[in-house]
């Protein structure tokens, strides 16, 4: 290649470090990028001043303003271990397909019998899926008491399967436990929220991370 | 990368393989570094970097049916929370009627403002501030280490001296609400406080202030 270019034409420009760093940054933001779902619900928390991130290995409720239940669950596995235990216990059948489809899925917001249907509707339209009333919460049919009490259980024997396995093999094992989490809108009425944690403590789980936009503390200044 | 075909007139030295000199290999590389700008473009105003922050809270364990009722808390606060973000308090144990040990409790009313909910916290809790403070400051200066710091800060918030503040909503309070009195609690370094349910004298007390009938 000739050292001068120019040959009357248009000046070349060397573009190799730019297009190193494109596709340096497009790597980079490749491999942190998590892919979701839209969520059911809007949901807009109140701040505070809270420095704990929300663990990524977490069972959460949602609540919007009206006081209606979603729940969901990060761990995919745990998360169709959940439904299968669902569909014993409520005597719902759901395909293969059906239970695997559900793994991907943002929280949900329909009652266990409606669910079928809901997983097979196109993603475009479950926003506007009808009956979306939330998971029901009542004495005769408690159904976020048995989703919380199977996706809890399924989401801690997994993260003990995992935890054992690193053992045996003599990894170091990272994961975080499994934590409940509770996501509200600023405007719902706290009673709802208080129902809910009646049904954490009478599954014996005390602890819960009240998830809140971020705040600066005046102290800190 | 344009440096690759150039480094073919170089790399002849060294490999010994013959190659064609005078063709040019330079390629055209403007639909990979449009394609490669699409991607970042995508990939950034996609990502998501700040992940939700939460609030750790612990409720209390519920007594076994009949187990005697817990003892009365020391200078304990109520805060009653209520519509239009209004809270009442009062402050030691709740007395439905005059009796020996003293009047019949009356609610008193604190809001959101710094001047009001803050101030009055601050107020109570300031023992305990202070003596965080000074921890703090035996912190900066490397007297202590900060796991002493820490167990310290912990005895602080826990001590006797150091109000417990209980928080309790009536069926109109917002979710808003108990995370403001909460955060407002952290913010002041209270460290004992518990959001508990409401019971029916203090219920109806607030809806009589809220009617403004002061019996």
């Amino acid at each position: 290649m000739s050292k001068k270019p120019s040959k009357g034409g248009a000046p070349s420009l060397d573009m190799t470090p730019m297009v190193d760093l494109a596709f340096l940054l497009v790597t980079f933001f490749m491999l942190t990028a998590s892919f979701r779902m839209a969520e059911p619900v809007t949901v807009d928390p109140p701040s505070s001043i809270g420095q704990i991130t929300l663990p990524d290995n977490h069972i959460m409720v949602t609540v919007d303003k009206d006081g209606k239940l979603f729940f969901g669950i990060s761990n995919a596995a745990a998360k169709t271990a959940a439904l299968r235990r669902m569909s014993e216990k409520y005597k719902i059948p759901f395909t293969e397909e059906q239970i695997k489809k559900f793994g991907g899925l943002p929280s949900i917001g329909v009652e266990l019998k409606d669910l079928p249907k809901y997983i097979d509707t196109p993603e475009s339209k479950r926003m506007t899926f009808k009956p979306q009333n939330g998971i029901p919460l009542d004495s005769l049919n408690n159904q976020l008491r048995d989703w919380i009490s199977f996706g809890g259980a399924e989401a801690v024997k997994i993260y003990n399967d995992a935890k054992e396995k690193a053992k045996s093999a003599n990894q170091e094992f990272k994961a975080e436990k499994p934590r409940y989490a509770i996501k509200c809108d600023s405007k719902t009425k706290y009673i709802f929220v208080q129902d809910i944690v009646e049904v954490f403590t009478k599954l014996k789980i005390y602890q819960f991370n009240l998830i809140t936009g971020l705040e600066a503390n005046p102290n800190e200044n | 990368m344009a440096e690759i075909a150039e480094g073919g007139s170089g790399g002849g030295h060294k490999g010994g393989k013959k190659r064609a000199k005078k063709q040019s290999t330079r390629i055209d590389m403007t639909p990979m570094v449009d394609l490669a700008f699409l991607l970042l473009t995508f990939f950034v105003l996609t990502s998501t970097f700040s992940k939700p922050k939460s609030m750790e809270l612990t409720f209390p364990v519920e007594p076994p049916p009949g187990s005697p009722p817990p003892p009365a808390v020391k200078n304990g606060i109520t805060m009653l929370l209520t519509k239009d973000d209004r809270i009442f308090y009062y402050e030691g144990e709740f007395r439905p009627k005059d009796d020996e040990k003293g009047p019949k409790t009356k609610l008193a009313e604190l809001n959101f403002a710094p001047s009001s909910l803050h101030k009055y916290l601050a107020d109570k809790n300031k023992w305990a501030q202070d003596e965080i403070q000074k921890l703090n400051d035996r912190l900066k200066k490397k007297e202590i280490p900060d796991t002493t710091h820490k167990r310290l800060v912990k005895e602080i918030k826990a001590n006797k001296i150091a109000p417990t503040i209980l928080i309790k909503t009536d069926d109109q309070a917002t979710y808003k609400n108990v995370v403001d009195v909460i955060d407002e609690l952290n913010i002041n370094l209270v460290g004992k406080y518990v959001v508990v349910d409401i019971l029916k004298p203090e219920y109806d007390l607030i809806q009589e202030n809220l009617k403004g009938v002061q019996p």
